[in-house]
């Protein structure tokens, strides 16, 4: 199992990506809310690997099931997550600069 | 897994430090609509690596594996194609299913591990389980009453916020139990139903106008356990990943709730109804201005600014094609118009964003509350369509009303304000405007997507 000091390397991890995450998603555009959701949905979905583990591990009856029906919602929305974050991204436009009648 | 690694497991742990740094910048290029796709992209390559690596780790069951991901690539298909404006309730249901996947990991591990399960193991277990647990059923929740299967009505009842701190107490005490005695695994599933039930009745209080904090919320939950479930596994990729989700969750959570002028703690609590319950009477009929397709056509036409005002109402109405007609015809007049975006417009942040750019609408017109409120009035016409409590300025000036301190935006300082609306009905919130009653207001009476296109038709822009 988990010793103390990979316990410790854990939570040091977890704090310092919090503050990664903090300072980058803060500057995400709220124009583009949305899509950062469904875009962090389907990375968020990357807990795939844990059920994938436990699929193929075969340890139990219950633990094959669970891992299966994970795998399933998992991949679900990262297939999910990804395609529509992508159609979302496709239809932001900037106006051309041929169509702007007027100065900014 | 102290000591040496084996090749194979040195491969796979950089392929997952490759595909956390993949991760990060995916989010870093979501900063700016130019680089945005790109995001896509870095994401994409790093779930290939991390699912690739993983595979190559175990000598394993790939078959079943192949058949769970070919059943989830064929459920995820048409998740990822659905209309723009159910996009709401598909992220709420997407929010389930990834707390599902955690919620389901971390019992087939509970059962795994115990009894021979270190006491921090059991407790971040246990955090996974009841913030997965209480995700999965609240964002159902909220997907149903998006989808309007449940009804969109906040319930209230006496006491509510007492039987939903108790539940979670109880489940608190069941986990500090088990994290004392893991040998007692009965307890368990109390635990995780305990969270379940949490999650349907921290819900049932939600009105529709609360839904985008809602969101924001689940998705940071969702993010957490996840960590959590990094914790349990020992997987520095879903510890990162998760971290960045649930940052990004609490980030959206705290924006929406300064937005609706709600403390980030009562937003934590849930204690949404009271505000909607705080509002009713005030029926005395005041006058109010309306006016014609004809006549909004021709304010319009000789307005030299004009800003647009999107809210729910318009999603509701379909409307943001014939707004990106009405958009046509008056910029091929000369007039400049602008969309101003309410953080709160809408059922989730970024809402109205994402329908104005379906209708093509570039996205440098669509400005922010604060960038644009100081520019109302130097505008000819604020045109509010669906939007309703973000307009109202009551928010600004009366202390009794429930809205009192929530930002909004200025549109009653224009020149002339024009709101469509079906009817003087106070709507959803039940909260009177004040706004309508204003000598610079006129009312459009009608459906907001026949309304536009009357107006459209006027213009003469358009097709019928």
């Amino acid at each position: 199992m988990n010793s103390s000091s990979s316990l410790i390397n854990a939570l040091f991890i977890f704090v310092l990506a919090g503050f990664i995450g903090f300072e980058v998603i803060r500057h995400v555009s709220p124009l583009l809310h949305t899509p950062l959701m469904s875009l962090t949905n389907a990375l968020d979905a990357i807990a795939v690997v844990g059920a994938i583990v436990l699929v193929g591990r075969h340890e139990s009856t219950l633990s094959t099931v669970f891992g299966f029906i994970a795998v399933v919602a998992a991949t679900s929305n990262i297939v999910g997550g990804f395609f529509i974050t992508d159609r979302m991204l496709k239809m932001f436009k900037s106006s051309r600069p041929a169509a702007k009648p007027a100065a900014k | 897994m102290t000591g040496e690694l084996g090749t194979i497991q040195v491969l796979v742990e950089i392929l997952y430090l490759i595909a956390s740094a993949l991760f990060i910048l995916s989010l870093k290029w979501m900063s700016s609509p130019t680089t945005a796709r790109h995001g896509i992209w870095a994401g994409e390559a790093g779930m290939v690596l991390a699912i690739g690596g993983t595979l190559l780790n175990h000598g394993m069951d790939y078959r079943l594996i192949a058949i769970a991901l070919v059943l989830g690539t064929i459920i995820g298909i048409p998740l990822g194609r659905v209309a723009m404006t159910a996009v709401p309730q598909r992220t709420a249901l997407s929010h389930a299913f990834g707390a599902l996947c955690v919620t389901l990991v971390g019992s087939a591990e509970f059962y795994l591990r115990t009894p021979n399960i270190s006491r921090f193991m059991m407790s971040v277990l246990s955090i996974e389980v009841i913030l997965g647990g209480l995700t999965v059923t609240g964002s159902l929740m909220a997907a149903g009453k998006l989808q309007e299967i449940l009804p969109q009505r906040p319930l209230t009842y006496k006491g509510q916020n007492l039987v939903n701190f108790l539940l979670l107490v109880a489940a608190l005490v069941i986990a500090v139990t088990l994290v004392l005695h893991p040998e007692s695994r009965t307890l368990f599933p109390f635990m995780v139903l305990i969270a379940l039930l949490f999650g349907v009745l921290l819900i049932i209080p939600i009105g529709g106008a609360d839904m985008p904090t809602v969101i924001s919320l689940l998705n940071g939950y969702a993010g957490l356990s996840a960590a959590a479930m990094g914790f349990v596994l020992d997987s520095k990729l879903l510890i990162i990943a998760g971290a960045l989700d649930g940052s990004s969750g609490l980030i959206l959570s705290i924006i929406m709730s300064k937005a609706m002028n709600r403390s980030f703690t009562n937003v934590l609590f849930g204690a949404f109804g009271q505000v909607q319950a705080a509002a009713a009477g005030g029926e005395e009929a005041k006058p109010v201005r309306s006016a014609t397709p004809e006549e909004a056509a021709a304010i319009l036409s000789a307005a030299n600014r004009v800003i647009v005002v999107p809210g729910y109402g318009m999603a509701v109405a379909q409307a943001q094609h014939k707004v990106r007609e009405l958009y046509d015809a008056l910029t091929k007049r000369g007039v400049d118009v602008r969309f101003a975006i309410h953080p709160v417009a809408g059922r989730m942040p970024g809402h109205m964003n994402v329908l104005l750019a379906e209708a093509d609408i570039p996205y440098d017109r669509l400005i922010e509350m604060d960038e644009i409120n100081g520019d109302f009035p130097q505008t000819d016409v604020a045109l509010v369509i669906g939007a309703n409590d973000v307009t109202n300025p009551a928010a600004r000036s009366d202390t009794t009303s429930p809205i009192y301190g929530m930002p909004i935006l200025d549109v009653d300082k224009a020149h002339t304000v024009m709101v469509i609306k079906r009817s003087m009905n106070p709507g959803f919130a039940g909260i009177d405007n004040p706004l309508y009653y204003l000598d610079n207001n006129l009312m459009l009476f009608g459906d907001a997507k026949a309304f536009v296109g009357s107006i459209v038709r006027e213009l003469g822009g358009g097709h019928a």
